[in-house]
């Protein structure tokens, strides 16, 4: 490859925490229902560049998440989109107040659980949010995103203001290299194919998804033709989307920076299972604990790189 | 304030009213909490009918006054006074908890018009009830929010936590009542996880409190003018009250928190009801 050009894929590599502080920083000012609640980590889930720019609509709630999430409920309630800040890992924990105060109270509040999966590095598993999306997806009325750039997040934060219901939008603290051409349109519950091919298709969503583009180019070189699929809305899943691969390809392999238990690879079997059963394997964390070391040396531990999740699929393949 | 209060003696007399509807309702179902219910029910009215302002005809309105209901087991209380109040048909009343209605054992705020937010699980509805009332303050102050909390219901993490956000914010718009009934489901809460001293905990978290009787109307409205007078606080008014409240045998006793009444027993309690309203209405 030569120097990157400039708004292509692999041309800029923004974290999606960063993308939401700037969507929602932006977003702001022609949007005077947008509020924003967080738990004491404005600056590590990037809603600092909110607070900033707009105080009066910016409620530091200390750190109280359980408060935190019934506030948010009851500020939607009366009429505002509220912006809920922690990490994912903290908000999952607090999976009741998400269960009755916001979704069973039938809220707007938008959950923005950031420092997802092993891609945090040093700070280990208890900051690593891992359980998130299976407990978030098991709720009723609930949305559940995970966006894979910089271009996918600004847009997931703008369909979140106008989209009725709960929302979970799951953000990285990793860089991530873009996957999306300039222009891209963001649709809520469509997944976005990225490489065509017809041996496989590797279903990826969030902080695995650039890899899986560059698997696909590694897998090449051997002959076989990876089909990726980019997953950023995991609820409502695009089942259509799926059962087309499923059909055309006859192999899925889902790759996450998540348990695979419950997470994007168990909502693909799920679907596939009543519809189109093929071979599925899922990869991702594999129903253990994180651990603590650089995001480049975990990804490569966990098998989340390039190199790790073409390895996969081959193994997968054979 | 309303434009046109209700006399005391009203208040008094629709009180037992709601009490037999309320049981009635809870018998019909046989299952629910009448312990609970019956502390609750004078505050309800009198928030309803005299301190709130709403309009039952147009529960939307954006400007209404919200009453949140934290500790939603006493729901039944709540759905009588909203049909007393012409949210919706008394007739829904002995649909309680069944399949289908949309008086649900526990408040769904999605089902049924007056009802401001699902709870149930303890501890969650006062944080609601903040984030109500940060939004009124956002938008020029123009409703209050009122919040009933439990005694049992104030053991939970969370309510602490929310004590501790609301004078931050300086909600004065914000009202906590406290139905201070002293029973939960499993015992006396002085022998569960005691809250002593309640008032002085509250204080420390910088609420303004106010004591009043929860069964006395006038000492509730006086409660209810002295957390409106209240500028840059919040407002906790710890109620004094009684479980089981105006049935003899129920009264004071926490085996009455989770139990029904049986028929008889219903009956019993309705006798005793429309006794005690026939004096008091003999007496004016």
């Amino acid at each position: 490859m030569g120097a990157p050009v400039k708004n292509e894929p692999g041309s800029t590599s923004v974290a999606s925490r960063d993308s939401f502080g700037d969507a929602i920083a932006r977003l702001g000012e022609t949007h005077p229902e947008l509020v924003v609640l967080e738990a004491d980590l404005s600056e590590s889930t990037r809603s600092k560049k909110f607070a900033k720019k707009y105080p009066d609509r910016f409620f530091q709630m200390g750190i109280a998440e359980a408060n935190m999430l019934g506030v948010a409920a009851g500020l939607s309630l009366a009429g505002k989109v509220p912006f809920c800040c922690s990490f994912a890992a903290f908000v999952a924990a607090r999976f009741d107040q998400v269960r009755m105060s916001v979704c069973y109270s039938s809220t707007n509040v938008r959950i923005v659980g950031s420092h997802a999966g092993v891609g945090i590095g040093e700070d280990g598993y208890s900051q690593m949010g891992l359980e998130d999306i299976a407990a978030m997806r098991s709720l009723p009325t609930m949305t559940v995103i995970q966006p894979a750039d910089d271009l996918e997040t600004a847009g997931a934060v703008e369909a979140l203001l106008t989209h009725k219901g709960p929302a979970f939008l799951r953000t990285t603290r990793q860089k991530l290299p873009r996957v999306n051409k300039e222009g891209y349109k963001f649709e809520l519950g469509k997944g976005v194919t990225l490489v065509d091919g017809k041996d496989l298709t590797i279903v990826a969503t969030g902080g695995t998804v650039a890899g899986a583009v560059q698997a696909a180019a590694l897998l090449a070189k051997d002959g076989v033709s990876a089909r990726v699929i980019n997953i950023h809305t995991i609820k409502p899943l695009d089942v259509p989307l799926l059962v087309k691969a499923a059909r055309e390809t006859k192999r899925i392999l889902t790759v996450e920076d998540h348990q695979i238990t419950g997470g994007l690879g168990g909502a693909v079997c799920e679907a596939l299972a009543e519809v189109e059963p093929v071979r599925i394997h899922r990869h991702g964390i594999l129903d253990v604990f994180g651990e603590s070391g650089t995001p480049e040396g975990l990804y490569k531990h966990f098998k989340l790189d390039a190199d790790g999740i073409a390895a996969v699929a081959r193994d997968f393949l054979k | 304030m309303p434009k046109d209060p209700e006399s005391l003696s009203t208040l008094k007399s629709r009180a037992f009213d709601l009490r037999i509807d309320n049981l009635t309702a809870i018998t019909a179902a046989a299952s629910g909490h009448p312990g609970g219910t019956l502390s609750a029910m004078d505050i309800m009215q009198a928030l309803f009918f005299g301190e709130m302002r709403h309009r039952p005809t147009e529960p939307h309105w954006a400007e209404r006054d919200r009453f949140v209901l934290s500790k939603g087991h006493a729901v039944p209380a709540l759905y009588t006074v909203l049909a007393h109040a012409g949210y919706f048909s008394r007739d829904l009343l002995p649909t309680l908890r069944r399949l289908g209605s949309p008086l649900q054992g526990h408040p769904a705020n999605f089902l049924l018009p007056g009802i401001e937010a699902s709870t149930g699980s303890l501890g969650q509805g006062f944080s609601m009830a903040i984030g109500m009332a940060l939004a009124s303050k956002l938008d020029g102050d123009k409703f209050r929010v009122y919040s009933m909390i439990g005694d049992g219901e104030s053991q939970e993490g969370q309510i602490w936590e929310a004590a501790m956000a609301a004078p931050k914010y300086k909600l004065d718009n914000l009202c906590v009542i406290l139905d201070h009934n002293k029973g939960q489901i499993d015992g006396f809460v002085d022998e569960v996880m005691s809250l002593n001293p309640i008032a002085d905990k509250w204080r420390a978290f910088n609420w303004h409190v106010v004591t009043c009787d929860g069964h006395d109307y006038t000492s509730i409205q006086s409660a209810f003018a002295a957390a409106r007078a209240t500028k840059g606080k919040p407002t906790f008014i710890l109620a004094e009250t009684t479980k089981g409240k105006g049935v003899s045998f129920m009264e004071g006793k926490v085996g009455w928190h989770g139990v029904a009444p049986t028929q008889a027993q219903l009956e019993d309690a309705v006798k005793e009801l429309r006794a005690a309203k026939a004096a008091l209405e003999g007496g004016n």
